[in-house]
């Protein structure tokens, strides 16, 4: 049995089709009628623009988290730290806009700044994790582990410390800044902004042009697959497991930022969301290829958003959404490996 | 125990490992197994201790037809393995590390074992605090921790695998007199080696392997002359070999130490000339792997100096060597060489100078092409690397060389190559030194050392002679000094001077 392009597609499919088997399985075993609450889902994420849209805005930080992701299984190393580079990056965004509101900047430009401010916060809280990785010799998931949890101490600590609501300290978050600091938005009650669509885009278009068609994408590829013989080769190997590591930071603090500017315009305790671990896994169920990661992220985004509903409609807790993504990576994780199984076990006889 | 090993046969993909090979092992007795790297050795031990399952063959343990599929198997039979690196556990305590393996309980019983472990080590003279942790032993202290182990869990066969590589004198001789005293209880010995002394010393009887056959057997008294024979063969061709004119100094090496995991090398002095070649003899593991490593900046030397062309390069990385025009080819093609999941023509696009921020996928299928078809590799641009077969992959390391180069440092540039691909990758090397390139190379193979080098450096146990002139050598002269016989000579050298 060769390793083909048909045979790839015939166990991708297969373990999408085992995971949805088992997320019925659930369903039924919990007495919901599953083809009710699959179809409350699409229509919970695309019955209504104004669905779509909330679809859309979820799909933003999700996306430019699987951007920077790529990069980084591409050089072969494990940002799991990403959760707490996100959140490091809403906190610089904030403390940007905490710094210049008032003072009679233009808005635009307070916004361009503390966007970048953003990525400048999740640059430092990656390049963190991989200088203890490249000179403490810290496994990158211990540390990004490890990092993630201070990011939440400190988001926590500011939110109900020197950041706190006067008079009161509370679980939602700082003070809203201006309303003329929002990101604009499409309408007045959307949450949807076009600018944050056109981050998201540029950047896993930048990603993929990256990793198919440059020099530095191809010299990543080579260190993650195998990194001494890209040394012998003449790459300097750490660097380029560094440089990987900030610019995944700067996407995953994009992210952060754009959260607090655009979607809640304030820092809130949980601002990461889980979007850098819904990341991870969306960058594994497209095997690290960057042409699949819009789609798929989007996926991911409906089935959060389109699950919100589950509750009121049909009594079901809404984690339905995060029991089909788990399967779903898990059974698709599991059809490839089962077809390197035949396809070894093929090639031997 | 009686051992019988019935005509058995291993390949591995297109390497006859095994074949056909049948040995009878009387109980109490010390069975030798000797041949160069690649001889067979380690599969047959493998295929004997479960490790590896043959393509054809019976094993009988006293008369009786074993069924060995896994290590498991053969505990259960009582074979018991000392590999070349212990397998045990360094960041446990002796005690915990003795106690893995033994059948029993949930709870395992620590005061019966710590008790076992004495009086196992009581009996041997082996001193080994119970307490202490693996990782403070010695590599001659954990085989010692192994023995006692494997006896404990009831082995009736010892194997062991080039048991004295990375040893001390001392260590030795307590191991040997374990192994005798072993045998005269009764034990059934299998002792695989290089080291024709130690096998000359201790074993009742030698068996020698050579590509992967039994060649021969013999019994005390050994006369080296006969083993070393059997052991490279007889078939010696010598080319004619062109005087090189003597150069300039590429590299001089002056008095370098260095030290690896379980080697060290004292005092290595030569100065290699443009347009040498030089060949480093030794069986594998006798510490001409560090040296040619250090000599591209991959190891740092403890002490003593690498200088490229009069420039002191001692301490500076691989990069900068690579920089001055060195280039470093490793035995291990795919796993240190070239990267697997990537195409020719991407390994051609990243061994070149970066130009510009994208790849130009045009020049690159252009120069890949062109290499392709000056360096005669059988694949094509987007094929990926591990298609390649080994000699293609050797070829391919060649043709990702830049110019221009002053060295080249090879390991094992022929291993497991055919004649057509060897006779092409030394052409091609012997191109580059009549442009005035060094080589440095590691050979196991005697014909290939004498054949090619100008002056041959011997590796054995970290010693490592001065510089010989190759026309002064014969296989039979440098296999007797591989396997670290005559070295009396250089030491009095040395001594006079």
């Amino acid at each position: 049995m060769r390793d083909s392009r048909g045979m790839r597609a015939f166990f991708q499919v297969g373990g999408i089709v085992f995971a949805l088997a088992l997320t019925t399985v659930v369903l039924v075993a919990s007495k919901a009628p599953p083809f009710a609450a699959y179809l409350n889902i699409a229509l919970g994420a695309f019955g209504s623009w104004e669905v779509f849209s909330n679809v859309l805005v979820s799909w933003v930080p999700l996306l430019l988290a699987t951007s920077g992701l790529l990069l980084t299984f591409t050089v072969g190393l494990w940002n799991i730290g990403i959760e707490g580079q996100i959140t490091f990056g809403a906190i610089f965004a904030t403390w940007a806009m905490r710094s210049l509101q008032g003072g009679g900047t233009d808005p635009a430009f307070v916004i361009m700044l503390s966007i970048l401010a953003g990525a400048l916060g999740g640059i430092l809280w990656a390049m963190l994790a991989g200088a203890l990785k490249t000179f403490g010799g810290v496994n990158e998931i211990f540390g990004g582990l490890g990092l993630n949890f201070v990011a939440t101490a400190v988001n926590l600590w500011l939110i109900f410390g020197p950041w706190k609501r006067p008079g009161i300290a509370s679980m939602s978050g700082t003070v809203p800044f201006d309303k003329a600091l929002w990101l604009p938005t499409l309408t007045a009650q959307s949450r949807l902004s076009p600018s944050s669509i056109a981050i998201a885009v540029a950047g896993i278009v930048l990603v993929y042009v990256l990793i198919s068609g440059t020099h530095f994408g191809l010299r990543l590829k080579a260190v993650g697959r195998n990194p001494r013989a890209a040394y012998l080769l003449g790459i300097p190997t750490w660097q380029y497991m560094m440089t990987s590591f900030a610019i995944c930071g700067a996407f995953a603090g994009l992210a952060g930022a754009i959260q607090v500017t655009a979607v809640y315009h304030r820092l809130i305790p949980s601002i990461s969301s889980g979007y850098g671990y819904l990341g991870m896994m969306v960058a594994m169920l497209v095997n690290y290829r960057a042409a699949l990661a819009a789609p798929v992220a989007l996926f991911f985004a409906a089935l959060n958003v389109g699950s919100i509903q589950l509750p009121i409609v049909l009594k079901l807790d809404s984690s339905l959404a995060g029991v089909l993504q788990g399967t779903l990576v898990l059974f698709v994780l599991l059809a490839q490996g089962a077809r390197e199984f035949f396809a070894r076990k093929g090639g031997k006889r | 125990m009686l051992i019988e090993l019935r005509n058995i046969s291993k390949t591995f993909d297109t390497v006859q490992a095994n074949s056909g090979i049948s040995l009878v092992v009387p109980p109490a007795s010390i069975q030798g197994i000797l041949g160069e790297n690649g001889a067979g050795k380690s599969t047959l031990m493998k295929i004997f201790s479960g490790f590896t399952l043959p393509d054809s063959g019976d094993i009988l343990l006293d008369g009786e037809r074993a069924v060995i599929h896994s290590p498991a198997d053969a505990i259960r039979h009582g074979i018991g393995m000392l590999h070349q690196d212990p397998l045990d556990f360094p960041p446990m305590r002796l005690l915990d590390d003795f106690l893995l393996g033994r059948e029993g309980g949930l709870f395992p019983d620590r005061r019966g074992a710590a008790r076992a472990f004495r009086e196992l080590a009581e009996r041997f003279g082996f001193v080994l605090d119970p307490e202490a942790w693996v990782d403070s032993l010695t590599v001659g202290e954990r085989q010692q921790l192994e023995i006692m182990r494997l006896l404990w869990i009831g082995s009736h066969v010892l194997i062991l695998d080039e048991p004295t590589t990375g040893i001390s004198l001392p260590q030795k001789e307590k191991l040997f007199a374990t192994l005798k005293s072993l045998a005269s209880d009764g034990m059934t010995i299998l002792f695989v080696s290089h080291k024709l002394e130690d096998v000359e010393f201790l074993c009742d009887s030698v068996a020698i392997l050579r590509q992967g056959r039994l060649v021969g057997t013999a019994k005390p008294p050994y006369l080296t002359k006969d083993l070393v024979g059997m052991m490279f063969g007889r078939e010696i061709a010598f080319p004619e070999r062109k005087k090189s004119p003597p150069g300039a100094s590429v590299l001089s090496v002056n008095g370098v130490s260095l030290e690896g995991a379980r080697i060290r090398i004292r005092g290595v002095n030569i100065q290699v000339r443009a347009g040498e070649v030089i060949g480093l003899a030794g069986m594998e593991g006798s510490g001409q792997s560090i040296f040619l490593g250090a000599c591209a900046g991959l190891t740092r030397p403890v002490s003593g100096a690498f200088c490229l062309d009069e420039r002191d390069m001692t301490g500076r990385s691989h990069h900068d060597f690579k920089r001055e025009g060195v280039a470093y080819l490793p035995a291990a093609r795919l796993e240190r060489g070239l990267v697997p999941g990537l195409s020719l023509s991407e390994h051609f696009v990243l061994s070149e100078k970066k130009k510009g921020f994208f790849i130009d996928r045009r020049r690159a299928k252009k120069l890949s092409q062109d290499r392709i078809a000056a360096y005669n590799i059988k694949g094509e641009p987007d094929s990926p690397i591990e298609s390649l077969s080994g000699g293609n992959q050797q070829r391919m390391l060649l043709a990702l060389l830049r110019d221009p180069l002053s060295l080249v440092l090879v390991e094992h540039p022929t291993r497991g190559l055919d004649i057509e691909s060897t006779v092409y990758i030394w052409g091609k090397l012997k191109e580059r030194c009549a442009g005035g390139t060094s080589i440095v190379f590691i050979s196991s193979d005697l014909d290939e050392i004498l054949q090619y080098s100008d002056r041959v450096l011997v590796f054995f146990a970290g010693r490592v002679s001065p510089p010989i002139k190759a026309e002064e050598l014969s296989v039979e002269s440098l296999g007797l000094l591989i396997g670290g016989k005559g070295w009396e000579d250089f030491e009095r050298g040395e001594a006079d001077a």
